[in-house]
Protein backbone atom coordinates (compact mmCIF):
# COMPACT_ATOMS: atom_id res chain seq x y z
CA UNK A 1 0.00 0.00 0.00
CA UNK A 2 3.03 2.26 0.06
CA UNK A 3 2.51 3.90 -3.31
CA UNK A 4 -1.12 4.75 -2.69
CA UNK A 5 -0.48 8.27 -1.36
CA UNK A 6 0.73 9.15 -4.86
CA UNK A 7 -2.79 8.58 -6.20
CA UNK A 8 -4.14 11.35 -3.96
CA UNK A 9 -3.11 14.84 -5.15
CA UNK A 10 -3.86 16.48 -1.78
CA UNK A 11 -0.81 14.84 -0.23
CA UNK A 12 1.38 17.20 -2.24
CA UNK A 13 -0.05 19.94 -0.07
CA UNK A 14 2.03 21.37 2.78
CA UNK A 15 0.32 22.44 6.00
CA UNK A 16 2.33 24.99 7.95
CA UNK A 17 5.31 23.92 5.84
CA UNK A 18 4.91 20.33 6.99
CA UNK A 19 3.86 17.27 5.07
CA UNK A 20 0.11 16.70 5.45
CA UNK A 21 -0.79 13.77 7.65
CA UNK A 22 -4.51 13.18 7.37
CA UNK A 23 -6.06 11.34 10.30
CA UNK A 24 -9.65 12.49 9.83
CA UNK A 25 -11.07 10.08 7.27
CA UNK A 26 -14.08 9.23 9.43
CA UNK A 27 -15.21 12.81 8.76
CA UNK A 28 -14.49 12.63 5.07
CA UNK A 29 -11.96 10.80 2.96
CA UNK A 30 -9.48 12.28 0.52
CA UNK A 31 -10.05 11.69 -3.19
CA UNK A 32 -7.89 9.86 -5.71
CA UNK A 33 -7.00 11.53 -8.99
CA UNK A 34 -9.32 9.20 -10.94
CA UNK A 35 -12.35 10.54 -9.02
CA UNK A 36 -11.30 14.17 -9.40
CA UNK A 37 -10.66 13.67 -13.12
CA UNK A 38 -14.01 11.96 -13.62
CA UNK A 39 -15.83 15.11 -12.46
CA UNK A 40 -13.84 17.29 -14.84
CA UNK A 41 -14.24 14.74 -17.61
CA UNK A 42 -18.00 14.66 -17.27
CA UNK A 43 -18.37 18.43 -17.50
CA UNK A 44 -15.91 18.64 -20.40
CA UNK A 45 -17.32 15.78 -22.46
CA UNK A 46 -20.71 14.46 -21.41
CA UNK A 47 -22.62 17.17 -19.58
CA UNK A 48 -26.39 17.06 -20.10
CA UNK A 49 -29.46 16.37 -18.01
CA UNK A 50 -30.47 12.75 -17.49
CA UNK A 51 -33.70 10.93 -18.40
CA UNK A 52 -34.80 13.76 -20.67
CA UNK A 53 -33.38 14.61 -24.08
CA UNK A 54 -32.88 12.09 -26.82
CA UNK A 55 -29.70 13.79 -27.94
CA UNK A 56 -26.34 12.06 -27.74
CA UNK A 57 -25.12 13.90 -24.64
CA UNK A 58 -28.39 13.24 -22.80
CA UNK A 59 -28.11 9.55 -23.53
CA UNK A 60 -24.47 9.43 -22.48
CA UNK A 61 -25.14 11.27 -19.23
CA UNK A 62 -28.06 8.95 -18.40
CA UNK A 63 -25.97 5.90 -19.17
CA UNK A 64 -23.05 7.08 -17.02
CA UNK A 65 -25.39 7.92 -14.13
CA UNK A 66 -27.12 4.54 -14.34
CA UNK A 67 -23.75 2.81 -14.61
CA UNK A 68 -22.91 4.07 -11.14
CA UNK A 69 -26.15 2.58 -9.88
CA UNK A 70 -25.06 -0.78 -11.31
CA UNK A 71 -21.55 -0.47 -9.87
CA UNK A 72 -22.83 0.49 -6.43
CA UNK A 73 -25.33 -2.38 -6.53
CA UNK A 74 -22.52 -4.82 -7.34
CA UNK A 75 -20.39 -3.29 -4.59
CA UNK A 76 -22.96 -4.20 -1.91
CA UNK A 77 -24.46 -7.22 -3.73
CA UNK A 78 -27.92 -5.76 -4.35
CA UNK A 79 -30.11 -5.29 -7.40
CA UNK A 80 -29.66 -1.96 -9.18
CA UNK A 81 -33.32 -1.10 -8.66
CA UNK A 82 -32.72 -1.20 -4.92
CA UNK A 83 -30.26 1.72 -5.02
CA UNK A 84 -31.70 5.21 -4.43
CA UNK A 85 -29.33 8.14 -4.91
CA UNK A 86 -29.67 10.84 -2.28
CA UNK A 87 -27.45 13.61 -0.93
CA UNK A 88 -25.87 11.69 1.96
CA UNK A 89 -26.48 9.12 4.68
CA UNK A 90 -28.48 11.65 6.67
CA UNK A 91 -30.92 12.20 3.82
CA UNK A 92 -31.25 8.44 3.28
CA UNK A 93 -32.22 7.92 6.93
CA UNK A 94 -34.64 10.86 6.86
CA UNK A 95 -36.26 9.39 3.74
CA UNK A 96 -36.90 6.06 5.48
CA UNK A 97 -38.11 7.83 8.63
CA UNK A 98 -40.65 9.99 6.79
CA UNK A 99 -41.74 7.69 3.96
CA UNK A 100 -41.57 4.22 5.50
CA UNK A 101 -41.77 4.46 9.28
CA UNK A 102 -43.86 7.57 10.01
CA UNK A 103 -47.01 6.44 8.15
CA UNK A 104 -47.01 3.21 10.22
CA UNK A 105 -46.60 4.88 13.63
CA UNK A 106 -49.39 5.03 16.16
CA UNK A 107 -49.25 6.58 19.61
CA UNK A 108 -47.91 4.05 22.08
CA UNK A 109 -45.45 2.64 19.53
CA UNK A 110 -41.72 2.98 19.91
CA UNK A 111 -38.67 3.04 17.66
CA UNK A 112 -35.53 1.21 18.77
CA UNK A 113 -32.08 2.82 18.45
CA UNK A 114 -28.77 2.41 20.29
CA UNK A 115 -26.88 4.74 22.60
CA UNK A 116 -24.00 5.01 20.13
CA UNK A 117 -25.83 6.60 17.22
CA UNK A 118 -24.51 9.56 15.27
CA UNK A 119 -26.92 12.52 15.31
CA UNK A 120 -27.88 11.56 11.75
CA UNK A 121 -29.43 8.33 13.03
CA UNK A 122 -31.03 9.98 16.04
CA UNK A 123 -32.52 13.36 15.18
CA UNK A 124 -34.66 12.13 12.23
CA UNK A 125 -36.29 9.62 14.60
CA UNK A 126 -36.78 12.29 17.27
CA UNK A 127 -38.57 14.43 14.71
CA UNK A 128 -41.09 11.78 13.64
CA UNK A 129 -41.49 10.46 17.19
CA UNK A 130 -42.53 13.93 18.40
CA UNK A 131 -44.86 14.36 15.50
CA UNK A 132 -46.59 11.00 16.09
CA UNK A 133 -46.44 11.08 19.88
CA UNK A 134 -44.32 7.93 20.07
CA UNK A 135 -41.22 7.00 22.03
CA UNK A 136 -37.61 6.18 21.30
CA UNK A 137 -35.82 3.45 23.22
CA UNK A 138 -32.10 2.80 23.26
CA UNK A 139 -29.96 -0.32 23.50
CA UNK A 140 -27.32 0.59 26.11
CA UNK A 141 -23.59 0.65 25.47
CA UNK A 142 -21.59 -1.18 28.14
CA UNK A 143 -18.27 -0.12 29.68
CA UNK A 144 -16.39 -2.00 26.94
CA UNK A 145 -18.05 0.09 24.26
CA UNK A 146 -20.24 -2.79 23.08
CA UNK A 147 -24.00 -3.05 22.77
CA UNK A 148 -25.73 -4.91 25.56
CA UNK A 149 -27.15 -7.84 23.58
CA UNK A 150 -29.36 -9.16 26.38
CA UNK A 151 -31.01 -5.78 26.61
CA UNK A 152 -31.28 -5.71 22.80
CA UNK A 153 -33.18 -9.00 22.86
CA UNK A 154 -35.49 -7.77 25.57
CA UNK A 155 -36.26 -4.51 23.77
CA UNK A 156 -36.84 -6.28 20.46
CA UNK A 157 -39.24 -8.69 22.13
CA UNK A 158 -41.32 -5.66 23.09
CA UNK A 159 -41.94 -5.27 19.33
CA UNK A 160 -40.71 -1.83 18.30
CA UNK A 161 -42.16 -0.48 15.06
CA UNK A 162 -38.67 -0.08 13.62
CA UNK A 163 -35.03 -0.64 14.54
CA UNK A 164 -32.18 1.56 13.28
CA UNK A 165 -28.56 1.11 14.27
CA UNK A 166 -25.08 1.95 13.18
CA UNK A 167 -22.82 -0.72 11.74
CA UNK A 168 -19.67 0.97 13.06
CA UNK A 169 -19.68 3.69 15.71
CA UNK A 170 -17.97 6.87 14.47
CA UNK A 171 -16.84 7.65 18.03
CA UNK A 172 -16.15 4.30 19.72
CA UNK A 173 -15.05 2.48 16.59
CA UNK A 174 -17.12 -0.51 17.70
CA UNK A 175 -18.12 -2.90 14.92
CA UNK A 176 -21.60 -4.10 15.81
CA UNK A 177 -22.63 -7.65 15.01
CA UNK A 178 -25.22 -6.45 12.55
CA UNK A 179 -25.92 -9.85 11.04
CA UNK A 180 -26.88 -11.25 14.43
CA UNK A 181 -29.02 -8.20 15.20
CA UNK A 182 -30.82 -8.40 11.86
CA UNK A 183 -31.66 -12.05 12.53
CA UNK A 184 -32.89 -11.17 15.98
CA UNK A 185 -34.88 -8.20 14.70
CA UNK A 186 -36.58 -10.28 12.01
CA UNK A 187 -37.35 -13.01 14.54
CA UNK A 188 -39.56 -10.45 16.26
CA UNK A 189 -40.87 -9.16 12.93
CA UNK A 190 -39.16 -5.78 13.23
CA UNK A 191 -37.78 -4.11 10.07
CA UNK A 192 -34.24 -2.79 10.42
CA UNK A 193 -32.07 -0.03 8.94
CA UNK A 194 -28.28 -0.17 9.07
CA UNK A 195 -26.31 3.09 9.06
CA UNK A 196 -23.27 2.03 7.07
CA UNK A 197 -21.63 5.46 6.77
CA UNK A 198 -18.57 4.22 8.69
CA UNK A 199 -18.57 0.64 7.45
CA UNK A 200 -19.05 0.83 3.67
CA UNK A 201 -15.65 2.54 3.23
CA UNK A 202 -13.78 -0.02 5.31
CA UNK A 203 -15.33 -3.49 5.20
CA UNK A 204 -17.13 -5.64 2.66
CA UNK A 205 -20.87 -5.06 2.71
CA UNK A 206 -23.15 -7.76 1.36
CA UNK A 207 -26.80 -6.79 1.83
CA UNK A 208 -28.03 -10.27 0.82
CA UNK A 209 -25.85 -11.83 3.49
CA UNK A 210 -26.79 -9.22 6.12
CA UNK A 211 -30.46 -9.39 5.09
CA UNK A 212 -31.10 -5.88 6.43
CA UNK A 213 -34.17 -4.06 5.10
CA UNK A 214 -32.46 -0.71 4.56
CA UNK A 215 -28.84 0.40 4.49
CA UNK A 216 -27.47 3.91 4.10
CA UNK A 217 -24.03 5.30 3.28
CA UNK A 218 -22.22 8.32 1.79
CA UNK A 219 -19.84 8.49 -1.16
CA UNK A 220 -17.62 11.15 0.38
CA UNK A 221 -16.36 8.88 3.15
CA UNK A 222 -15.28 6.23 0.62
CA UNK A 223 -13.07 8.23 -1.78
CA UNK A 224 -16.06 9.61 -3.70
CA UNK A 225 -17.40 13.16 -4.01
CA UNK A 226 -19.52 14.88 -1.38
CA UNK A 227 -23.20 15.34 -2.16
CA UNK A 228 -23.86 11.71 -3.11
CA UNK A 229 -25.44 9.25 -0.74
CA UNK A 230 -27.01 5.84 -1.18
CA UNK A 231 -30.13 4.37 0.27
CA UNK A 232 -30.39 0.64 -0.27
CA UNK A 233 -33.81 -0.83 0.38
CA UNK A 234 -35.37 -4.20 -0.40
CA UNK A 235 -37.35 -3.68 -3.58
CA UNK A 236 -40.76 -4.54 -2.14
CA UNK A 237 -40.19 -2.15 0.76
CA UNK A 238 -39.11 0.67 -1.54
CA UNK A 239 -42.20 0.00 -3.65
CA UNK A 240 -44.43 0.23 -0.58
CA UNK A 241 -42.93 3.51 0.59
CA UNK A 242 -44.62 6.86 0.34
CA UNK A 243 -43.10 9.72 -1.61
CA UNK A 244 -41.97 12.97 -0.05
CA UNK A 245 -40.51 14.95 -2.96
CA UNK A 246 -42.42 15.31 -6.17
CA UNK A 247 -41.18 16.94 -9.34
CA UNK A 248 -39.46 16.28 -12.63
CA UNK A 249 -37.94 12.93 -13.39
CA UNK A 250 -40.02 10.95 -10.92
CA UNK A 251 -43.33 10.71 -12.75
CA UNK A 252 -44.68 8.35 -15.37
CA UNK A 253 -47.68 10.49 -16.21
CA UNK A 254 -49.26 13.67 -14.90
CA UNK A 255 -52.29 15.85 -15.48
CA UNK A 256 -53.37 18.99 -13.61
CA UNK A 257 -54.68 17.11 -10.62
CA UNK A 258 -52.97 13.74 -10.51
CA UNK A 259 -49.77 11.91 -11.26
CA UNK A 260 -48.53 8.36 -11.56
CA UNK A 261 -45.01 7.94 -10.18
CA UNK A 262 -42.27 5.94 -11.82
CA UNK A 263 -41.30 2.76 -10.04
CA UNK A 264 -38.68 2.73 -7.34
CA UNK A 265 -35.91 3.77 -7.09
CA UNK A 266 -36.80 6.54 -9.58
CA UNK A 267 -39.88 7.70 -7.69
CA UNK A 268 -37.54 9.00 -4.96
CA UNK A 269 -35.24 10.95 -7.28
CA UNK A 270 -37.23 14.09 -8.08
CA UNK A 271 -35.48 16.91 -9.87
CA UNK A 272 -32.07 17.04 -11.52
CA UNK A 273 -29.68 15.09 -9.32
CA UNK A 274 -25.98 15.61 -8.66
CA UNK A 275 -25.09 13.97 -11.98
CA UNK A 276 -21.35 14.59 -12.27
CA UNK A 277 -20.64 13.52 -8.72
CA UNK A 278 -22.74 10.37 -9.04
CA UNK A 279 -20.83 9.56 -12.23
CA UNK A 280 -17.49 10.15 -10.49
CA UNK A 281 -18.57 7.95 -7.58
CA UNK A 282 -18.12 4.99 -9.94
CA UNK A 283 -14.39 5.66 -10.00
CA UNK A 284 -14.25 5.55 -6.19
CA UNK A 285 -16.02 2.20 -6.15
CA UNK A 286 -13.66 0.89 -8.84
CA UNK A 287 -10.65 2.11 -6.90
CA UNK A 288 -11.77 0.29 -3.75
CA UNK A 289 -12.64 -2.88 -5.65
CA UNK A 290 -9.30 -2.88 -7.41
CA UNK A 291 -7.52 -3.08 -4.07
CA UNK A 292 -10.20 -5.35 -2.61
CA UNK A 293 -12.26 -4.72 0.52
CA UNK A 294 -10.75 -7.72 2.30
CA UNK A 295 -7.26 -6.36 1.77
CA UNK A 296 -8.37 -2.88 2.88
CA UNK A 297 -9.89 -4.26 6.07
CA UNK A 298 -6.74 -6.25 6.85
CA UNK A 299 -4.41 -3.32 6.20
CA UNK A 300 -6.47 -0.92 8.33
CA UNK A 301 -6.68 -3.41 11.15
CA UNK A 302 -2.91 -3.60 11.19
CA UNK A 303 -2.66 0.20 11.34
CA UNK A 304 -5.31 0.50 14.04
CA UNK A 305 -3.77 -2.22 16.22
CA UNK A 306 -0.40 -0.52 15.85
CA UNK A 307 -1.78 2.88 16.90
CA UNK A 308 -3.85 1.38 19.72
CA UNK A 309 -0.82 -0.36 21.19
CA UNK A 310 1.29 2.80 21.00
CA UNK A 311 -1.44 4.98 22.51
CA UNK A 312 -2.28 2.58 25.31
CA UNK A 313 1.34 2.71 26.51
CA UNK A 314 1.19 6.47 27.06
CA UNK A 315 0.57 7.65 30.61
CA UNK A 316 -2.56 9.80 31.17
CA UNK A 317 -4.34 8.65 28.01
CA UNK A 318 -7.91 7.40 28.23
CA UNK A 319 -9.09 5.49 25.17
CA UNK A 320 -12.86 5.19 24.67
CA UNK A 321 -14.59 2.11 23.37
CA UNK A 322 -13.67 -1.48 22.87
CA UNK A 323 -10.27 -3.14 22.78
CA UNK A 324 -8.72 -3.95 19.43
CA UNK A 325 -10.94 -6.97 18.87
CA UNK A 326 -14.20 -5.33 17.81
CA UNK A 327 -12.71 -2.07 16.61
CA UNK A 328 -12.71 -0.50 13.18
CA UNK A 329 -10.14 1.98 11.91
CA UNK A 330 -10.55 4.79 14.40
CA UNK A 331 -9.58 5.61 17.98
CA UNK A 332 -11.12 8.28 20.23
CA UNK A 333 -9.34 9.31 23.39
CA UNK A 334 -8.55 12.06 25.85
CA UNK A 335 -5.23 13.19 27.24
CA UNK A 336 -4.82 14.50 30.78
CA UNK A 337 -1.99 16.45 32.36
CA UNK A 338 -0.06 15.18 35.38
CA UNK A 339 -2.61 16.66 37.77
CA UNK A 340 -5.39 14.75 35.94
CA UNK A 341 -6.76 17.88 34.35
CA UNK A 342 -8.18 17.36 30.86
CA UNK A 343 -6.02 18.83 28.14
CA UNK A 344 -8.79 20.13 25.94
CA UNK A 345 -8.99 18.37 22.55
CA UNK A 346 -8.91 21.74 20.79
CA UNK A 347 -5.54 22.51 22.31
CA UNK A 348 -4.20 19.18 21.10
CA UNK A 349 -5.71 19.72 17.65
CA UNK A 350 -4.03 23.14 17.44
CA UNK A 351 -0.61 21.71 18.26
CA UNK A 352 -1.16 18.84 15.82
CA UNK A 353 -2.22 21.22 13.05
CA UNK A 354 0.98 23.16 13.54
CA UNK A 355 2.80 19.94 12.62
CA UNK A 356 0.64 19.22 9.58
CA UNK A 357 -1.54 16.63 11.31
CA UNK A 358 -5.31 16.80 10.71
CA UNK A 359 -7.45 15.08 13.31
CA UNK A 360 -10.86 15.61 14.84
CA UNK A 361 -11.50 17.32 18.15
CA UNK A 362 -15.02 17.72 19.46
CA UNK A 363 -18.06 15.57 20.11
CA UNK A 364 -18.10 14.04 16.59
CA UNK A 365 -21.89 14.48 16.35
CA UNK A 366 -22.35 12.00 19.20
CA UNK A 367 -23.27 14.45 21.94
CA UNK A 368 -25.54 12.16 24.01
CA UNK A 369 -22.80 9.53 24.46
CA UNK A 370 -20.25 12.22 25.40
CA UNK A 371 -22.72 13.43 28.01
CA UNK A 372 -23.14 9.88 29.32
CA UNK A 373 -19.36 9.53 29.62
CA UNK A 374 -19.27 12.99 31.20
CA UNK A 375 -16.69 14.42 28.80
CA UNK A 376 -17.09 17.69 26.88
CA UNK A 377 -15.15 16.48 23.86
CA UNK A 378 -12.57 14.00 22.68
CA UNK A 379 -9.80 13.55 20.13
CA UNK A 380 -10.34 11.15 17.29
CA UNK A 381 -7.81 9.73 14.87
CA UNK A 382 -9.15 7.72 11.95
CA UNK A 383 -7.32 5.88 9.21
CA UNK A 384 -7.81 4.96 5.61
CA UNK A 385 -5.89 3.18 2.88
CA UNK A 386 -3.49 6.10 2.32
CA UNK A 387 -2.25 6.17 5.92
CA UNK A 388 0.92 4.46 7.06
CA UNK A 389 2.69 3.48 10.25
CA UNK A 390 4.99 6.44 9.62
CA UNK A 391 1.92 8.73 9.97
CA UNK A 392 1.16 7.15 13.33
CA UNK A 393 4.75 7.48 14.51
CA UNK A 394 4.71 11.18 13.68
CA UNK A 395 1.40 11.60 15.51
CA UNK A 396 2.83 9.88 18.60
CA UNK A 397 5.88 12.17 18.50
CA UNK A 398 3.65 15.26 18.44
CA UNK A 399 1.63 13.87 21.35
CA UNK A 400 4.89 13.86 23.25
CA UNK A 401 5.27 17.53 22.37
CA UNK A 402 1.81 18.13 23.86
CA UNK A 403 2.94 16.37 27.00
CA UNK A 404 6.07 18.53 27.21
CA UNK A 405 4.07 21.74 26.80
CA UNK A 406 1.41 20.93 29.38
CA UNK A 407 3.59 19.16 31.89
CA UNK A 408 6.52 21.58 31.89
CA UNK A 409 7.93 21.96 35.37
CA UNK B 1 -1.54 31.13 14.58
CA UNK B 2 1.63 29.54 15.92
CA UNK B 3 1.31 27.05 18.72
CA UNK B 4 4.53 28.41 20.26
CA UNK B 5 2.69 31.69 20.51
CA UNK B 6 -0.42 30.26 22.12
CA UNK B 7 1.38 27.95 24.48
CA UNK B 8 3.93 30.50 25.67
CA UNK B 9 5.11 30.49 29.25
CA UNK B 10 2.87 33.27 30.52
CA UNK B 11 -0.25 31.56 29.22
CA UNK B 12 0.81 28.17 30.56
CA UNK B 13 1.43 29.80 33.94
CA UNK B 14 -2.15 30.99 34.04
CA UNK B 15 -3.31 27.50 33.02
CA UNK B 16 -1.38 25.82 35.81
CA UNK B 17 -2.09 28.44 38.47
CA UNK B 18 -5.22 30.26 37.44
CA UNK B 19 -5.84 33.51 39.31
CA UNK B 20 -9.31 33.93 40.85
CA UNK B 21 -10.31 30.33 40.18
CA UNK B 22 -13.03 29.01 42.46
CA UNK B 23 -16.44 29.85 43.83
CA UNK B 24 -17.95 32.65 45.94
CA UNK B 25 -20.46 32.27 48.72
CA UNK B 26 -23.67 34.22 48.18
CA UNK B 27 -22.54 36.08 45.09
CA UNK B 28 -24.52 39.08 43.84
CA UNK B 29 -24.00 38.00 40.26
CA UNK B 30 -23.57 34.45 39.06
CA UNK B 31 -23.69 33.57 35.41
CA UNK B 32 -22.66 30.60 33.29
CA UNK B 33 -22.41 29.89 29.58
CA UNK B 34 -20.92 27.34 27.22
CA UNK B 35 -19.53 27.15 23.72
CA UNK B 36 -21.63 24.35 22.29
CA UNK B 37 -19.18 23.65 19.47
CA UNK B 38 -16.26 22.81 21.76
CA UNK B 39 -17.82 22.35 25.19
CA UNK B 40 -15.98 25.18 26.94
CA UNK B 41 -17.77 26.13 30.14
CA UNK B 42 -17.26 29.37 32.08
CA UNK B 43 -19.06 30.43 35.24
CA UNK B 44 -18.38 33.80 36.82
CA UNK B 45 -19.45 34.88 40.31
CA UNK B 46 -19.21 38.44 41.57
CA UNK B 47 -19.53 40.16 44.93
CA UNK B 48 -20.46 43.81 44.56
CA UNK B 49 -19.37 46.51 46.98
CA UNK B 50 -20.13 50.22 47.39
CA UNK B 51 -20.86 52.29 44.27
CA UNK B 52 -21.32 49.17 42.19
CA UNK B 53 -17.66 48.27 42.43
CA UNK B 54 -16.60 44.65 41.89
CA UNK B 55 -15.27 43.72 45.29
CA UNK B 56 -14.53 40.09 44.55
CA UNK B 57 -14.76 37.90 41.49
CA UNK B 58 -14.15 34.22 40.84
CA UNK B 59 -14.50 32.00 37.82
CA UNK B 60 -14.66 28.28 37.31
CA UNK B 61 -15.32 25.93 34.46
CA UNK B 62 -13.52 23.72 32.05
CA UNK B 63 -12.32 23.89 28.50
CA UNK B 64 -9.43 24.76 26.30
CA UNK B 65 -6.46 26.73 27.53
CA UNK B 66 -7.58 29.89 25.74
CA UNK B 67 -11.04 29.91 27.30
CA UNK B 68 -9.71 29.27 30.80
CA UNK B 69 -6.73 31.64 30.67
CA UNK B 70 -8.74 34.49 29.18
CA UNK B 71 -11.31 34.06 31.96
CA UNK B 72 -8.59 34.22 34.57
CA UNK B 73 -7.01 37.31 33.03
CA UNK B 74 -10.41 38.96 32.70
CA UNK B 75 -11.21 38.50 36.39
CA UNK B 76 -7.90 40.16 37.27
CA UNK B 77 -8.61 43.03 34.92
CA UNK B 78 -12.08 43.84 36.27
CA UNK B 79 -11.52 43.46 39.98
CA UNK B 80 -12.16 46.82 41.71
CA UNK B 81 -13.75 48.23 38.58
CA UNK B 82 -17.34 49.48 38.45
CA UNK B 83 -20.16 47.76 36.63
CA UNK B 84 -20.28 50.78 34.33
CA UNK B 85 -16.65 50.04 33.38
CA UNK B 86 -17.66 46.49 32.47
CA UNK B 87 -20.30 47.81 30.12
CA UNK B 88 -17.59 49.75 28.32
CA UNK B 89 -15.18 46.83 28.12
CA UNK B 90 -14.17 46.06 24.54
CA UNK B 91 -13.27 42.63 23.22
CA UNK B 92 -10.00 44.06 21.87
CA UNK B 93 -8.86 44.57 25.45
CA UNK B 94 -9.21 40.84 26.13
CA UNK B 95 -7.41 39.92 22.95
CA UNK B 96 -4.60 42.39 23.70
CA UNK B 97 -4.26 40.94 27.15
CA UNK B 98 -3.87 37.44 25.74
CA UNK B 99 -1.38 38.83 23.25
CA UNK B 100 -1.93 36.14 20.64
CA UNK B 101 -3.45 36.31 17.25
CA UNK B 102 -6.64 34.28 17.11
CA UNK B 103 -9.16 33.56 14.44
CA UNK B 104 -12.45 31.78 13.86
CA UNK B 105 -13.35 29.15 16.41
CA UNK B 106 -10.58 30.07 18.82
CA UNK B 107 -11.83 33.66 18.96
CA UNK B 108 -15.05 32.35 20.51
CA UNK B 109 -13.00 30.49 23.14
CA UNK B 110 -11.16 33.69 24.04
CA UNK B 111 -14.32 35.80 24.31
CA UNK B 112 -16.61 33.40 26.17
CA UNK B 113 -15.70 34.83 29.59
CA UNK B 114 -16.40 38.39 28.45
CA UNK B 115 -19.77 37.28 27.13
CA UNK B 116 -20.60 35.65 30.47
CA UNK B 117 -19.43 38.68 32.44
CA UNK B 118 -21.44 41.15 30.36
CA UNK B 119 -24.57 39.01 30.46
CA UNK B 120 -24.26 38.78 34.22
CA UNK B 121 -23.75 42.50 34.69
CA UNK B 122 -26.54 43.61 32.38
CA UNK B 123 -28.82 41.06 33.97
CA UNK B 124 -27.98 42.41 37.46
CA UNK B 125 -28.60 45.99 36.38
CA UNK B 126 -31.83 44.97 34.69
CA UNK B 127 -30.71 46.57 31.46
CA UNK B 128 -30.56 45.45 27.86
CA UNK B 129 -27.19 45.18 26.17
CA UNK B 130 -27.86 47.12 22.99
CA UNK B 131 -24.24 47.91 22.15
CA UNK B 132 -22.47 46.64 19.11
CA UNK B 133 -20.11 43.89 20.19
Amino acid sequence: MKLIKKDFPIFKRKINNKKLIYLDSSSTSQKPKTVINAIKDFYENNNANINRGIHTLGNEATELYENTRKNVANFINSDKNEIVFVKNTTEAINLVAHCYVKPKLNSGDFILLTEMEHHSNLIPWQIIAKEKNTKLKFIPVNENGLLDLDKAKKLLSEKPKFFALTHISNFLGTINDVKELVTLSHYYGVPILVDAAQSAPHIKIDVKDLDCDFLAFSAHKMLGPAGVGVLYGKKKLLDSMEIIFGGGGMILEADYNNFIPRESPYKFEAGTPNIADVVAFSEAVKYLEKIGMDKIEKYEKELTDYAYLKLSKIKNIKIYGSNIKNRSSLISFNYFDNSERLIHPHDIATIMDEEGIALRAGHHCVMPLHKKLNIPASIRISFYIYNSKADINKFIRVLDKVNKIFNKK
Amino acid sequence: MKSEEIYQEIILDYWRNPKNYGKLENPDISFRDTNPSCGDIIEIAIKIGKNNIIENIKFNGSGCIISQVSASMLTELVKNKSLEDIKNLKKEEILNMLGIELSGMRLKCALLSLKVLKFGVYNYLGEENDREE
